[in-house]
Parts: C-alpha cells; structure tokens; sequence
C-alpha cells in the first residue's frame, strides 16, 4: 500500500535534504570563495562574500604548470581504475557464484588491509619502488593506487553481483556459455550500474589520494594532489592561493560527479529495493 | 633523400642527443618568495650551464621534511639538492647524510657569508650547506603609536621596558593590542618565540647532563611574563597565531609591536601589503635587565646534497651560483635591491645601494650578528641552536611543549601546571632517547 505523504512533511524533509547537502559541500563552497578573496581577506575572519579578484588563479597558472599534473591525475585515477576492475571482477564473480567457506574470511582480510595507517608501509614500499626502478613513474603509482583501492572495489562488486540471481548465471552454462562468455556476455551487462558506480567512486578516491602520490613522486608523475601541497607556505600568506589551486584541482572530478550522478545514484541503491 | 633535408636531420639528431646528455637536477624546496624568484631565474643558470637541466618540486615544510628524511635513509635518490633548515643540517651532517659543499670554487668567497650563518652550517669545520637566506629576530613596532603615547623605543630594550610599553600602547576601543606574539603550538612557531625569550631570561631547555630545566625559576619567570603580557595587551585568539597571523595583524595597524624573524622586516615595509609601511621602526630582540643576551635566534633555509645524489659535482655548481653574490646582483638588477635575498652574506650589508633600498637592513644586521647559536643562553649547555635545540628529538618534544604554552595563552591552563607536565615529558622523552642515564 502507498504510503501517503503530507504536502507540509515533504517540504520539510526537502529543506532538511538541502541542509544537510549545503553542509557536506560547504567546505568546498568556502574553499571556492576563499580563492576569489585577497590574501588578506582570506585570512581576516570567516566571510561569505569575497572581493572577486581572479589574482590568486592568474598568481596559480604562472607560478606552477597545471596541464603536467593534471595529465598525471586523468592517467593515474583511470589507469588504476581499469587495472581493478580487471582483477575485481572475477575475484567478486567467483566469491559471489561460486563461495567457499573461507570467503567471508578472505573478504574481511581484504577489507583489513585498509585498516593499517599508510605510512606505516612507507619504507618498505618505498625501498620496493627503489628496487624496480619505479619512483616517480606513472606505471609504479598506477600499480600502488589499484592496489589500495581493489578491496574497496571487490567488496562493491560482490556485493552487486550477489544481487543478480544465481540461476541466470546456470541458464546461460546450460545454453553452452563459457566462463568468459557469461562473464562478458551475461554477468557484466547485468551489474553494469554496479560497476558503474564502482568506476566512478574509485576514480574519485584515486584522483583525491594525497599519501602515496606525495610520498612516490617527484616531478615525472606527480598529480594534482601534489600540485595542491606546493603552495602551502612557511613565510607569507597563502590561504587565497591555495584556496585557488584546490579549487583547480578538483574541479574535474566535482564536474564528472556532477554528470554522472544519475548513474552513480542508481549505482549506490542498486539492489536496496526488492 | 637530399643533402639539405640530410643536414637538418643531422642537426635535429646532434641536438637531441645534447638534450639526453643533459643532467637534470631535482631540487626539492619550500615555497616562499625567495625560491618562487629562484625557480623563475633558473633559465640564467641552464643558459649558462647547458649540460645541467634543472626540475624544480615544491612541498609544504613540514612534507618535504618527511619526504626527503624517507628518500635519504632509503636511498632512494630522488633528489639532487634539498632545502633544509639550519635545524637540521648539523643532525643530518652528523648522520652522514649530507655531503660536504667543498667544491662551490674558489669564486665562491665562502669567507663572505655571515659567520654565525656559516658556523651553523658547519660540521668539524665542513660546510655541508650552503645559505640562500638567513633571518634573525627583531622587534617591529608603530612609531606613529610609540610618539602618541610619549614613549622612545630604545635601540636595546630590555623585556621591563616592552612590558610597560605594551600595556600603554593597548587600546581595545580602537582594536589595538599593545603587542604580538606568537601562540599557535609547534616546534618551529610559538617555541621559536618562548625559546629565545627564556634564552633571553637566562634559561635553557637542558642542564649539561641533559636534564630539562622547566623546574627552574628562570622558566616560570619568562612563561609568567609571557602570558601576563599576552593577557594584558595581545589580540584576542592569540594562542592560534603563527608568524602569518602576527603579520597580517601588524599590515592592518592592530599591534604596536610584534617580535618576529627579521624577514617580516621587509613585509611590514612594503606599501602594497602594509597599511602602515612608512610608520614601522625597528630594535633588537629585548634582553632582561642584567641578562646579557637578545636570545639567539637564527635560522637559515639552505640548499645542501643529499648523500644519496648521483649528480654531486652538477649539484655543487648549482648551489654555488644560487647562493652567491653575483645571484644577489642578478636579484637585484631584475627586481631591485629590496628584494634580494638578506641575512647571508657580510658584503650585502656593507652595499651602499642596498641599505638605501632597505631600510631594515641595518637592524636586521645588528640582530644577526647578536645571535650565537653555540652559546645560546647564558647557562653552560650540551646543544647548539638558539630558538631550538638541535638535536632529532627536538621536534617532537619541542611540539609537545609547545602545546602545553600554547593552552597556557589560551587561558586553558596554568603556568605551573604547563611547566609541570613540561618537565615530565620532557623528562620522559629524554630518558627514552637514552641522553638521560
């Protein structure tokens, strides 16, 4: 039976929505405004209306090269995206159709690797990447950032793929599928918002990643996360400046959030309602 | 294919392989104005030094601390040139973890740069960096607001004199606080400051044995004066001002006075940032009345070479042009003399030219060569440096502590208690480091 809505609750629920969604985004919304403001102004005190200079993006372009790091970020989050979904999706399809009873097991020590704070495998991965050549290389921290992001990846996935029934699966083996086929041919078109949605949050958790971009680069590889770092100053005010190359920095990805909410929404509530 | 399309492919070829043969130096740096104006200067070098190609990579202080403490101790070899505080030169030397300057050429003049700088930087007598500015600290205060209230800063203050001054000065009704000062916690912020005043108050963080001395009188004496001072006539919030809070204070006319490095100097002078560039003065760090010593601070950034660089002699060569006199000249000619980068070298100060340009170049002086990290207070101590200790615990403790001063200000907690707790971890740390038996 539907439930019925009174006209005054939606208008509540609709304000309380807008609220919570204003407070979530208002640190970039100041960032933003904090880069249309004077260095000054910046750091006078909490303020909603800035001057309206454009100084600190001009400031920004000449003092640093955009384009490099920003081509690091575009190769680096797609790259390693498409690197884990490589290896997620048959990890997720033969946990989700085919579990055994270690599977919870490997799942929780796959999400457990998460838990251990970065920096305390800084040395040894660093003297890894020494080891192979791989310091400040676009191939070295593709590697590392799929490598970080594949339990968040695998566990979206199977969770997606557990919604599709089982059955379907065994119609299209008894139509003569093979493992591939009914990976490529039944299974992906089948989870396509779910991996969607995966896609997308790990390029976004990819290209805001701020440890191993800074720690494994220098020059050569370094992406926008870096970009950001450099204009934090020890002498002198930055806050407008930096305000600025933040505001640079993410604005691709707020822009592809933007565009593709629809799927990543669907995405997201995949399966939530039966 | 004919002999003209031949030459150029020829020529096309020649000069690749002249680019691939060029070494690229990696320079990690800080960013402020100083190193922005180097890395725009850089193509005077390449165009002078073809062989060497030069990378520049920017990172917050505290992040190329740790990124180039991980590539040294690992090896990794990233860098061909870093840009250290005088902090941690003597500690990295000392670890071997740098390599001795001693090939900048005999143009170099090394006998120029300032002695308290160059001794800083040595090591058994071996400069392992090499400085591209150097700052003490001094007091900047409103000469328009010292007349109002009929007082005459001294060249020499002494703390009795800055107190009184402070409270007269301080008119809440107009948003003026007599004095700034640093309260943001941190090693290198609100400690640089405490540092060199309990310096000033005849203190020292440790006794010859190591043993921390915040149980000591001359602790109590300068933390009480401190937070009277700041109660009494600093800005409100001061426990989260840091150096750039302080100076943007003092731009818009709201503190009489503010101790700080002498770089601000420059800042506060300059009439497109400060609204009161033509009223600033300067004096020496204050001392108290019969303590003979201004505090002590000095700090450099300076460019050194990690052991790890496989382009040493392409290193050296550049550190020699960055930190010489004739890149001061060039500084100079491009974008005047008021913009050179001070606090390094003797002939600097003796430029007619420059001192014309600078008003605070002279006091600047003056409190350089007042300070002496090897004898930092007047107590005798185991360290060097005088608003920090130069030793690899000192930043984490110094932190610490810090934090303890910094609640003081905030009103959160008592002197006694900060000094207690103070000793207690600083008792801790150093018995857990081993310099306590």
């Amino acid at each position: 039976m539907a439930r019925t809505v009174s006209r005054g609750s939606k208008i509540g629920w609709t304000i309380a929505a807008w609220l919570v969604a204003l407070l979530i985004f208002f640190p970039i919304l100041y960032a933003f405004i904090t880069s249309l403001k004077t260095e000054p102004e910046a750091i006078a005190g909490f303020s909603l209306i800035p001057s309206g200079t454009f100084e600190n993006y001009v400031t920004v372009q000449t003092q640093r090269d955009y384009f490099k790091p920003f081509m690091n970020s575009v190769v680096l989050s797609i790259g390693s995206t498409i690197l884990a979904l490589l290896f997620a999706i048959p990890a997720a399809w033969s946990m989700a159709f085919s579990p055994t009873k270690r599977t919870k097991d490997i799942l929780m020590w796959m999400l457990s690797t998460k838990m251990m704070p970065a920096v305390a495998v800084l040395i040894p991965i660093f003297i890894l990447f020494r080891n192979f050549g791989l310091l400040d290389t676009r191939i070295g921290l593709t590697v590392m950032l799929t490598l970080i992001n594949l339990p968040i990846v695998v566990w979206m996935l199977y969770t997606y793929f557990r919604e599709i029934p089982g059955e379907i699966l065994e119609a299209a083996r008894m139509d003569g599928a093979s493992l591939w086929k009914e990976i490529v041919y039944v299974l992906t078109p089948m989870a396509v918002p779910g991996i969607a949605s995966t896609l997308l949050l790990n390029i976004i958790l990819a290209w805001n990643e701020a440890f191993w971009t800074i720690q494994l680069t220098t020059t050569n590889a370094a992406p926008l996360t870096a970009f950001i770092a450099s204009f934090s100053s020890p002498q002198g005010l930055f806050w407008a400046k930096l305000s600025a190359a933040s505001t640079m920095a993410i604005a691709p990805i707020l822009i592809l959030g933007w565009f593709s909410q629809k799927q990543l929404v669907r995405g997201l509530t995949f399966g939530a309602v039966k | 294919m004919n002999l003209k399309t031949f030459l150029l492919g020829a020529c096309s070829a020649v000069a690749l392989c002249g680019f691939a043969n060029a070494e690229t130096l990696t320079i990690a740096t800080v960013n402020n104005g100083d190193m922005i104006r180097m890395q725009g200067l850089t193509s005077e070098f390449t165009k002078a030094n073809p062989d060497i190609q030069v990378e520049w990579v920017t990172l917050e202080e505290n992040v190329l601390r740790e990124r180039v403490t991980t590539d040294i101790a690992a090896s990794g070899g990233q860098y061909d040139i870093v840009t250290i505080g005088n902090y941690e030169v003597p500690i990295w030397a000392k670890q071997q973890w740098l390599l001795p300057l001693d090939g900048l050429g005999e143009a170099y003049d090394i006998d120029d740069l300032l002695p308290a700088i160059r001794g800083g930087l040595s090591v058994d007598g071996k400069l392992y960096a090499a400085p591209f500015y150097g700052e003490s600290a001094m007091i900047m205060y409103r000469k328009d607001l010292f007349e109002k209230a009929g007082l005459t800063m001294p060249d020499s203050p002494t703390w009795e004199f800055i107190g009184e001054a402070a409270r007269k000065i301080t008119d809440r009704n107009a948003d003026i606080s007599g004095i700034c000062l640093r309260g943001k916690a941190g090693w290198g912020e609100n400690m640089a400051f405490v540092s060199a005043l309990t310096n000033s108050f005849g203190g020292r963080w440790f006794d010859e044995n190591w043993a921390p001395q915040f149980d000591q009188p001359e602790w109590k004496e300068s933390l009480q004066f401190y937070a009277d001072l700041m109660k009494d006539a600093g800005p409100s919030g001061a426990s989260s001002n840091g150096f750039n809070e302080n100076l943007t204070l003092f731009q818009q006319g709201k503190c009489g006075m503010w101790i700080d490095a002498t770089v601000a100097a420059s800042f506060v002078s300059n009439p497109k940032d400060s609204t009161v560039a033509d009223k600033v003065g300067f004096a020496l760090f204050p001392s108290k009345e019969g303590v003979a010593n201004h505090g002590n601070w000095l700090w450099s950034w300076n460019l050194a070479i990690p052991a790890s660089s496989q382009k040493a002699e392409a290193a050296q060569k550049f550190i020699a042009w960055a930190t010489s006199k004739e890149y001061t000249d060039l500084v100079a000619s491009k974008e005047g003399w008021a913009n050179v980068p001070p606090g390094t070298r003797t002939s600097l100060y003796n430029n007619e030219e420059y001192k014309k340009a600078a008003a605070f170049a002279v006091p600047t002086l003056a409190a350089m060569d007042a300070a002496d990290i090897t004898k930092p207070t007047i107590k005798p101590v185991p360290y060097t440096g005088g608003q920090f200790v130069a030793i690899p615990e000192f930043q984490a403790l110094g932190t610490t502590v810090g934090q303890l001063f910094s609640a003081v200000i905030a009103g959160q907690s008592s002197v006694d208690d900060a000094l207690t707790a103070a000793q207690a971890t600083a008792t801790r740390d150093m018995t857990r480091a081993g310099y306590i038996k």
